[in-house]
Parts: C-alpha cells; sequence; structure tokens
C-alpha cells in the first residue's frame, strides 16, 4: 500500500515535488552570491530540503513510521546540538564531519536499495543501471565518509597532521582502489552466481566494496598534511554530492541527482580554487606529500643570522599612530589563538582614528575554504573590509604598515623566485611591498612548507614575538593609551 | 532494457544541467562566502536522506530496515548541522560592521 499523498496523486505530484525543490535549492545557491541575501539563500534551500523530505515520507509506503520518527529525531537532534554547541576554532572539523556523514548515507541507501531489490526478484534481474551506479555510489559513499573522518581528526588533532609521502602508501590505495573496482565488477556482471551463495542475500561483492573504499579513503587523507586540508575538505565536499548523485541513479530519484551534482560542482569548484591558489595541481595535493623530506635542507640561520629585528607593542603602535594605510593579513596562527577578536577590535580602532585600513586574506590560508572570512565575520569585521588577494597586492606600495598575523607561506616572497622550492610559483601577498612590516609569530619555525622566510630577515620587517591573541591585545590597549 | 535505458539517459540529461548549473551559480560567490557556502552545500548533499527515508521504511527484510535506520541518523545530522552552520556563520555576515 503506498503513503498517503500516493492515494490521493497522480504519480506525476512527487516529481512535480522534486522540482520545486531543486527550483528550491538553485534559487538558494543563487542568493548565497552576496552577504546580504546570503542568509535568505540558506533558508529558501533548506524549506526546499524540508518539502522534498516530508513529501518523500509521506508519498512511500512507511511500515515503521515510528522507527523513522524515531531515527529522524535522533539524527536531527545529534546534528542541532553540535550545530549549536561548536567552537568556531571548531568549524573546519564539524563542516568536515557533517559531509562524511553524508557520504556514508548514500553508501548505505545503495546497499539497503540492492538488498531490497533482490530480495524482490529473482537472482538474475537485477539491472545493470542498478548494480553500476550502487557500485560507484558505494565507492565514493565509502571514501567520503572515511576520508572525511580522518580529515575531521585531523583537524581536531585526534590524528597526526604532518604529511607522509610513501611508496608503501601508495602500494596500499592502489591495491584497495583496484579491490573495490574488482568487487564492482562482480557485482555488475554476475549478480546470478551469487544466488547459489547461502549468503546471498548480504550481496556480499557489494560489502567487499565498501570494505576496499573505506581502507582506500582512510589512506587517502592519512598522509596528506593539515596545510592541504583546505583543499582536502572541499573535494570531499564535493564526492559527498557525486555519491548522492550517483545513489539518485540508483534509486531513479531526481532530487538526489539535481542537489547532489549542484554540490558536486560546488565542491570541485572550490578544490580547484584552492589548488590554484597553491599552484599545485590535485594530484600533487593529493600524493605529493609536500614538505616531507627535506631535499635541501636548508640552513635557517644563514638567512636569518643577524638580520632578525624584534620590535614591541609599544613600538607598533608608535608606527600605527602616523600610518594612513595598515593591511593585517591574518594565517593559521590568528584561528588557533582565537586572536580574531582582539585583531578586529584594533582594526576597529584604526578604522574610528581615520587610518584606511584593510584586511589582505590568501584563498588557503587556515584549514578551509574561506576560513579567515568566518572566523573575522564571527569577530564582527564588516566583509567589505575583507580584499582578496588580487585586490590587495597592488595595494602594498602605498600602504605604511603591513600587520602579518599568524601566517607564514602565504607572505613568503620565495613563492614569486622560480627556484624549485615547495612553495615557488604560489601566489602569495606581497607585503614586503609596505613601507614596514610587522610580523606576529611565536618563533621564527618555518610554515607548512618547511622552507624558511626571507621576508622575516628584510629591512623594513620586524618581529612581533609572541602568542597572536595576547600580542594583538598588547598592541589595542597600547593604542588605546597612546590615543586618549 | 530499452526504459531503463532511456532513463538512464534522462537522468543523465539532469546531471549533465545541474552540473552546468551549478557551475554558473557557484563561480560566482566570492571567496567570503566559501565557508558557509560549503556547509550549506554540504547540507544540500544531505539529501540523500530522500533515499534513506525511502529504504528505511520499506522494512523488506531486517537488514535494510537497519541500514535504512543508520542512513537516516547520519543524513539528518547531515542536513540539519549543515544548515545550522552555516546559518549561524552567515547570521554574522551579515551583522558584521555597522
Amino acid at each position: 500500500m503506498p503513503g498517503i499523498l500516493a492515494q490521493y496523486l497522480p504519480d506525476a505530484a512527487l516529481q512535480l515535488a522534486y522540482l520545486i525543490a531543486g527550483i528550491l535549492f538553485i534559487q538558494g545557491l543563487r542568493d548565497m552570491t552576496h552577504p546580504r541575501t546570503a542568509t535568505r539563500g540558506n533558508q529558501i534551500s533548506a524549506a526546499g530540503m524540508f518539502l522534498a523530505v516530508v513529501v518523500t515520507a509521506l508519498w512511500f509506503d512507511i511500515l515503521s513510521p515510528l522507527v523513522l520518527a524515531a531515527a529522524l529525531l535522533i539524527g536531527g537532534g545529534i546534528g542541532a546540538w553540535l550545530a549549536v554547541t561548536v567552537e568556531t576554532t571548531e568549524m573546519p572539523q564539524l563542516v568536515g564531519l557533517f559531509n562524511g556523514f553524508g557520504g556514508g548515507a548514500s553508501a548505505l541507501v545503495a546497499g539497503a536499495e540492492l538488498i531490497d531489490t533482490f530480495n524482490g526478484a529473482s537472482v538474475a534481474t537485477l539491472p545493470v543501471s542498478l548494480t553500476a551506479t550502487a557500485a560507484i555510489a558505494g565507492i565514493i559513499g565509502s571514501v567520503t565518509f572515511w576520508g572525511s573522518l580522518v580529515a575531521a581528526g585531523k583537524l581536531h588533532g585526534l590524528v597526526g597532521d604532518s604529511p607522509v609521502s610513501t611508496n608503501v602508501g601508495h602500494a596500499i590505495k592502489v591495491l584497495f582502489l583496484g579491490a573495490a573496482v574488482v568487487a564492482g565488477l562482480i557485482l555488475v556482471i554476475q549478480p546470478e552466481t551469487l544466488g547459489d551463495s547461502p549468503i546471498a542475500s548480504w550481496i556480499p561483492s557489494y560489502w567487499v566494496l565498501v570494505a576496499a573504499a573505506s581502507i582506500l579513503g582512510i589512506f587517502l587523507v592519512v598522509p596528506i598534511g593539515g596545510a592541504d586540508m583546505p583543499v582536502v575538505i572541499a573535494l570531499l565536499n564535493s564526492y559527498s554530492g557525486l555519491a548522492a548523485a550517483t545513489t539518485g541513479f540508483v534509486l531513479g530519484n531526481t532530487a538526489l541527482i539535481i542537489a547532489g551534482t549542484l554540490v558536486g560542482a560546488s565542491g570541485l569548484i572550490l578544490t580547484v580554487i584552492m589548488c590554484e591558489s597553491m599552484n599545485r595541481s590535485l594530484t600533487n595535493v593529493l600524493f605529493g606529500g609536500l614538505g616531507g623530506d627535506d631535499g635541501e635542507s636548508e640552513d635557517m640561520e644563514d638567512i636569518y643570522e643577524g638580520s632578525i629585528q624584534e620590535t614591541s607593542p609599544e613600538e607598533v603602535v608608535m608606527l600605527l599612530e602616523t600610518a594612513d594605510r595598515v593591511v593585517v593579513v591574518p594565517g593559521y596562527g590568528m584561528a588557533v589563538a582565537q586572536a580574531q577578536h582582539a585583531v578586529a577590535e584594533l582594526v576597529e580602532l584604526l578604522d574610528e582614528h581615520g587610518v584606511d585600513v584593510e584586511f589582505g586574506i590568501h584563498p588557503v590560508a587556515g584549514r578551509m575554504p574561506g576560513h579567515m572570512n568566518a572566523l573575522l565575520a564571527e569577530a564582527d569585521v564588516p566583509y567589505d573590509k575583507m580584499r582578496e588577494l588580487e585586490e590587495v597586492n597592488p595595494t602594498f606600495s602605498q600602504t605604511d604598515v603591513a600587520i602579518v598575523c599568524g601566517a607564514n607561506d602565504v607572505v613568503n616572497p620565495r613563492a614569486n623566485e622560480d627556484d624549485g622550492s615547495p612553495i615557488s610559483g604560489m601566489p602569495v601577498l606581497n607585503v614586503a611591498e609596505a613601507n614596514t612590516v610587522i610580523v606576529n609569530k611565536r618563533s621564527l619555525s618555518p610554515g607548512f612548507s618547511g622552507i624558511p622566510n626571507p621576508l622575516f630577515a628584510r629591512d623594513n620587517t620586524s618581529m612581533l614575538f609572541g602568542d597572536a591573541k595576547e600580542s594583538m591585545q598588547d598592541l589595542v590597549n597600547d593604542y588605546k593609551e597612546a590615543t586618549n | 532494457m530499452a526504459t531503463e535505458l532511456s532513463a538512464f539517459v534522462t537522468n543523465l540529461t539532469l546531471f549533465v544541467l545541474a552540473a552546468f548549473v551549478g557551475y554558473e551559480i557557484i563561480t560566482k560567490i566570492p571567496t567570503n562566502l566559501h565557508t558557509p557556502l560549503m556547509s550549506g552545500a554540504n547540507a544540500i548533499s544531505g539529501i540523500t536522506l530522500l533515499g534513506s527515508v525511502v529504504v528505511a521504511g520499506a522494512g523488506s527484510t531486517t537488514l535494510a530496515t537497519v541500514l535504512g535506520f543508520l542512513a537516516v541518523v547520519m543524513a539528518t545530522i547531515n542536513v540539519v548541522g549543515g544548515y545550522l552552520v552555516s546559518h549561524f556563520m552567515l547570521d554574522q555576515f551579515r551583522g558584521g560592521g555597522n
């Protein structure tokens, strides 16, 4: 017996509801193109999701509505609780985690659908369009689930985040990818042979495929270093969409195909933007293991010896008092120290005193696309103060003071030189063109690339050593004192 | 077989067109909004919840029901958490400044 809606409405009504949901998703994304309309866009998209879920639940025959309601309540409760309680600094891992759940659900649905179809029909009638798409959904979904868990673990500090690149690691990936593909082929070409097996209703090769893809997902992400996480998170985002889209092919569900593909495209575009911002190919990010082996172990002391000038908050404030234009360049160090509120306060103070002050934000600063922007928005920084690399770079020559807060590789001038260093060719913020550069860092330790930063040794650079939050707070206090 | 194939091609059409639409819209989204975009898109990928609801509710075998139950829980976490996180983040963008 079909569900309530299906008894009274023609078949096309379900498709029509899915079409409306699809329109709402697209309109929601369109509204995301501007900060003013973005909140509404998110709500429109959520409304589309709500419509699609309610119509689906009322359309199909639900044998155990209580079980379904329980699952929805549990999932909704956990999701809401996580979203409400999360600290801003933990946002990247939470986004990664949610991502994984979507991918995992897709893999489970494809498996359950196989079992269902298998039970209702004779063995040999599983159509190729079902088995093939289920195999793809299983592989992408499992890789997404486990890859996201590992990525979230790395971002949360539960899994080591230093990059590793070993031949054994590559061999393991190839091996398990091969195993997953073979299991998928077995599923596609000979479902009838499974009929003789006593555990046939488990569709065993599907679960072999899921297991192999799970191990593949783990080994894909484990060797990737922390600073490459923006790429990985974006890519896994894309995968979770593709997993949903392929599950849509399995179920013949148009809403899944449209919505999943939109997400797949979105994640892919972000991935490409992140890779271009590092001047690296996706292959290199996924398999390169940047900075792991120190081929040309350079002597940092040669570069830094005798050329490092240290400064104090008082001296920096004196500079700021006479400055007409200041650019602040935030990096992952600001996120770690949770210094965004102090930085925002400093910028607001400068702004009040008529200083032309802006943020210069590198696309891969932080651990996920737009990470710095999200943190600064949390600290009430107006979005028109956040400038992209292309916008801000031409202005450094007219900038009196550039304050680098917890950033390193994204301001390393060596990227502009074609010297074969790991960051060679990467677009960077040319802060050295400013009159004075203040670098706030805890020490001279190298960034993720493992190479020294000649910026620190330049004549117009002064180092403000210390924790980002404390240093910025000192600047705020001293500036207040000096200007009152 | 013929109907299966044409259904597949219909789905493929949707896939390709949606990919183009997605590309056109998302390339216009400013870097500022990339994090909320990602978590919002993330929530949309929880659309797999529809499939989870159907297989969890169909209950043809215990195993499929259990898998469906797990899938519904996971997908709902994805959907609810994803939309809420982007909502909170976007609120901050709107309230930013004066």
